[in-house]
């Protein structure tokens, strides 16, 4: 065991020589200068960022809650089966937005955030069933959960790096329907068959329905979430974290407590995603081993790759690409079959693979990346 | 005498930096040349450059014909050995394997024993260690056997990057010697690139001074090593 | 006692295929250092190409030479077209771009050959092998066809010319470049033979596990597992791995069914089978990185 002072020693001979190496790098760069090739740009331009997401999440919350008063009431313009698809959009996004702390913020790579969804969603439906919690309670229960979960996974997880992190989180995101499916928790998840809910009716008689009223609640869970994650990133420890994921050793030399904030990261990126579990649960009304296997991971990351692992929007545009792709990729791709006149059926996931390999060339940083980057040019003009 | 290798106006870069700014030199067939000049001065990125591990800009004839186009791999195989800094000593295969190597490129297996033989014979050490881990070899036995393994593609021209770099002055020595053997035995052009100026002047026919990037003298080595201000100004001994 | 003997028996069968998809990831991750996650479903879409030339009438192993060699092709292709442009990209971008191949490969092959489950044969007799019930023809079969194929590798590796080439492409890209060796085209050829390990070891479990887009994912994980336990850098050591964690699968099912029955208490059998490849990943990965055979690789700042 090293003492901390031996730590500090290390960590500073470490910077000496970093700065040295740099220092020939100048002068005589090392030979293997890769050339430009796509790579995940994560280095998104912060404070034009967070002023943007200062504008816009007041904007979107006035919106759509404005959008209840024009459109709702019961027998309203928008249906309630409209109303649950906004709902899970944002639902979504809230996942999406917590593997985007993890991921683009922290530079850790998950690949099982599945796993944490299913957590918060079985923490609320356990709760709900065999003790009669209110909903709103199992939020709260939900989040310090998946805090505790994320952060002891993410305690071996400091040791890990890129493609191994990756491959802990993967093995994770495989295992969890069957460690749901376990024999001795089967009292409390319902085993195979899982638990069924009953949505929660609109309090105080209000004229709403329980979809509009559930839309409403989620909608200021998600204000809270992406106000919260801002106001995180904005702060000194915001900093720290970001200072993580593109200096390593020069964080660590600046006296930050990289494990701490690597694992800290972990736990908040898990209570985001649980948080999104337990309210998916709540809305949807059911949770079963099968729907939180390998594929929704898969989800939350194509989320976040699609709308930009370092952008706060981006979550939402994640959010809605997961939504919508889940929603309507099977009639998509049916129609696509058709109109191309392919032998075979396509399947949504090759849909999914396709885009992610394309945008990791096209637009490595994502849609709102993509977008803000389009914007500059044309300015530029 | 003829050249083997002309090169005019070599641009490199890293990434978008500009490292050398339109090195010229030429070298002689059968010839020792040495590149020298300080740390940082662009002799490591030279010989880089003209294998085609950076991007380059400008022209390199090797016998004559361009090679400016083609890659490190297509250079290797007309001839080119280069050595490089820190030796690139495929520390996980043995000795042997190391060799042997070089056999990927070529299809006479029969002239590939007698090259290994001969090889040997520069470096009986080696010899030595032939089933050994090439890891688990000291500095000087690793530089030996990447001049070996160079040696194995039966090259026409031969690049050393400082192969002095963290060797005791003994075995230094050594390696000067049987470079020196290889090169008018084997009949091996070479160019060298070396902080020792001293030692590399020693073992070289001409000489080029260069200084961030550019060619700043160039002579033959024996003018080179007498010339107070040469040695003073660019040299430093 | 004999059970115990069935059960290390039936451990070696799977671990045989175990062991070649450590190998096959092994072999991409020396040369690039990336971990392919689309390994699994890789060996499964070949495995539905030997279905498919088995159903046109082919002989078993025929369609498996072909099967392979068209896996072979692919892996190439994969390699020269999607990662090579991808050379120095960040681990995500490549996690991201293994992720993507997962999910075509795997919707393919549903969408070409349905989602149902098919019966895949032996090519091996029936027979109880020499009267014993200790394990039967098709599980000697199968270890004996693996070990048969990674013997062939590594005489491949170690005697041949092409293979020492790969070795120092893998090892020292730079070197072996500076001897001539087309290291872009090593790396393709690495991909293209673990694709086709993919495709014998595919063709090796169909008829155990059955033929669907999902055999592969619990394989891939303990083909993980197996390459973690020997040395994710050693390809010996992930064979022997393979084979370990084959035979710990098997004994964990067993003692866990033992427990039960003597003290009536359920605490792990077949069901928790990746939860034991997941405690395995887990505690490989953060107590012994560089496995049991594997040499720690020290990064370069």
């Amino acid at each position: 065991m090293s003492t901390p002072l031996q730590k500090t020693a290390i960590a500073a001979a470490q910077a000496v020589n970093d700065l040295m190496r740099k220092g020939a790098v100048a002068v005589e760069p090392a030979p293997a200068a890769p050339a430009a090739t796509p790579a995940m740009d994560v280095a998104t331009d912060a404070p034009a960022m967070r002023k943007r997401s200062r504008v816009l999440i007041p904007a979107l919350l006035v919106l759509a809650a404005g959008s209840l008063v024009l459109f709702g009431g019961k027998g309203g313009l928008i249906s309630d089966f409209q109303y649950l698809q906004l709902s899970l959009i944002l639902v979504y996004a809230i996942a999406v937005l917590g593997l985007n702390m993890l991921t683009g913020f922290n530079g850790q790579i998950s690949l099982g955030h599945g796993a944490f969804f299913a957590l918060g969603a079985y923490t609320a439906a356990v709760m709900i069933e065999h003790y009669n919690l209110n909903y709103l309670a199992t939020l709260p229960a939900a989040a310090v959960f998946c805090f505790i979960a994320g952060y002891l996974f993410g305690l071996p997880a400091l040791r890990l790096e890129g493609h191994y992190l990756a491959l802990a989180t993967f093995a994770l995101a495989t295992a969890v329907p069957q460690i749901l499916k376990y024999k001795h928790i089967e009292g409390l998840t319902g085993g195979v068959q899982g638990i069924n809910l009953i949505k929660p009716e609109a309090p105080f008689k209000l004229a709403l329905s329980s979809d509009q009223w559930m839309y409403l609640v989620v909608l200021a869970m998600a204000a809270l979430m992406f106000w919260l994650a801002r106001n995180l990133l904005d702060s000194r420890p915001g900093r720290a974290i970001m200072a993580i994921r593109d200096q390593p050793l020069a964080a660590l030399t600046m006296g930050i407590n990289t494990a701490h904030y690597k694992a800290t990261t972990f736990g908040i990126s898990a209570l985001f995603v649980g948080i999104a579990g337990a309210l998916h649960a709540i809305i949807f009304e059911y949770v079963s081993p099968d729907s939180y296997a390998f594929s929704l991971s898969v989800a939350i990351l194509v989320g976040a790759v699609v709308g930009g692992i370092a952008s706060l929007p981006g979550a939402l545009i994640g959010g809605a690409f997961v939504q919508v792709i889940d929603k309507y990729a099977d009639a998509a791709t049916k129609q696509l079959t058709a109109m191309v006149h392919l032998p075979i059926d396509l399947e949504p996931w090759t849909i999914y693979g396709i885009l992610l390999i394309t945008l990791v060339y096209v637009m490595p940083s994502g849609v709102a990346g993509g977008l803000a980057q389009l914007k500059a040019k044309w300015k530029r003009r | 005498m003829t050249a083997i290798l002309e090169v005019e106006g070599l641009k490199a870069f890293y990434g978008a930096s500009e490292a050398l700014h339109g090195v010229g030199f030429t070298l002689q067939q059968g010839g020792i040349t040495t590149i020298l000049g300080a740390n940082g001065a662009g002799k490591t990125t030279t010989l880089r450059a003209l294998v085609g591990m950076v991007r380059r800009e400008g022209r390199i004839l090797f016998d004559g014909k361009p090679i400016n186009g083609l890659s490190t791999e297509a250079i290797a195989r007309l001839g080119v050995a280069h050595v490089p800094e820190g030796r690139g000593t495929f520390t996980g295969l043995s000795v042997d394997e190391n060799l042997r190597i070089a056999a990927y490129t070529r299809s006479d297996k029969a002239a590939m024993r007698d090259d290994l033989e001969r090889v040997f014979g520069y470096f009986p050490r080696l010899k030595e260690r032939i089933g050994q881990q090439a890891g688990t070899l000291s500095g000087g036995e690793q530089q030996m056997l990447a001049i070996a393994r160079a040696l194995m593609l039966r090259p026409r021209l031969m690049l050393l990057d400082e192969p002095s770099f963290g060797l005791a002055p003994l075995i230094v020595q050594e390696i000067f010697r049987i470079m020196r053997l290889i090169n008018s035995e084997a009949k091996v052009s070479v160019l060298l690139v070396e902080q020792n100026a001293a030692l590399a002047l020693n073992l070289a026919t001409e000489a080029y001074v260069l200084e961030t990037g550019n060619v700043v003298m160039s002579g033959r080595a024996e003018d080179v090593k007498n010339d107070e201000g040469i040695r003073r100004s660019y040299l430093g001994y | 006692m004999e059970q115990l003997l069935q059960q290390i028996a039936s451990g070696l069968a799977s671990g045989a295929i175990y062991a070649c998809v450590a190998l096959a990831l092994v072999m991409i991750f020396t040369a690039t250092e990336h971990l392919n996650f689309a390994q699994g479903e890789m060996a499964m879409f070949s495995t539905y190409l030997c279905w498919q030339l088995l159903q046109w009438g082919l002989g078993f192993w025929t369609a498996l030479a072909i099967a392979a060699g068209l896996s072979f092709i692919i892996g190439v292709l994969i390699e020269r077209i999607i990662l090579r442009p991808l050379q120095g990209a960040s681990a995500l971008s490549v996690v991201v771009v293994f992720i993507g191949l997962l999910a075509i490969f795997h919707s393919m092959a549903g969408a070409i050959w349905s989602h149902t489950i098919k019966t895949f044969p032996s090519p091996f007799p029936e027979v109880a092998f020499a009267g014993s019930g200790i394990i039967g023809a098709h599980q000697i079969g199968m270890v004996a066809v693996t070990i048969l194929m990674l013997s062939a590798l590594f005489a491949f590796f170690r005697f041949t010319t092409l293979g020492l080439a790969m070795r120092a492409a893998a090892q020292n890209p730079t070197s072996a470049r500076l001897v001539g060796v087309n290291v872009d085209w090593m790396l393709a050829l690495g991909w293209g033979l673990a694709a086709a390990i993919g495709a014998v070891a595919g063709a090796m479990v169909a008829p155990v596990v059955y033929l669907e887009p999902n055999m592969m994912s619990s394989i891939l994980l303990y083909g993980f597992a197996g390459a973690l336990v020997g040395g994710i850098s050693s390809p010996g050591g992930a064979v022997f791995g393979g084979f370990l964690v084959g035979v710990l699968e098997n004994l964990v099912a067993y003692f866990g069914n033992l427990t039960e029955k003597m003290f009536g208490v359920y605490i792990i059998g077949n069901g928790e089978k990746l939860s034991v490849a997941l405690i395995i990943v887990i505690t490989i990965l953060t107590l012994k990185p560089a496995g049991l055979f594997g040499h720690v690789i020290t990064k370069r700042v």
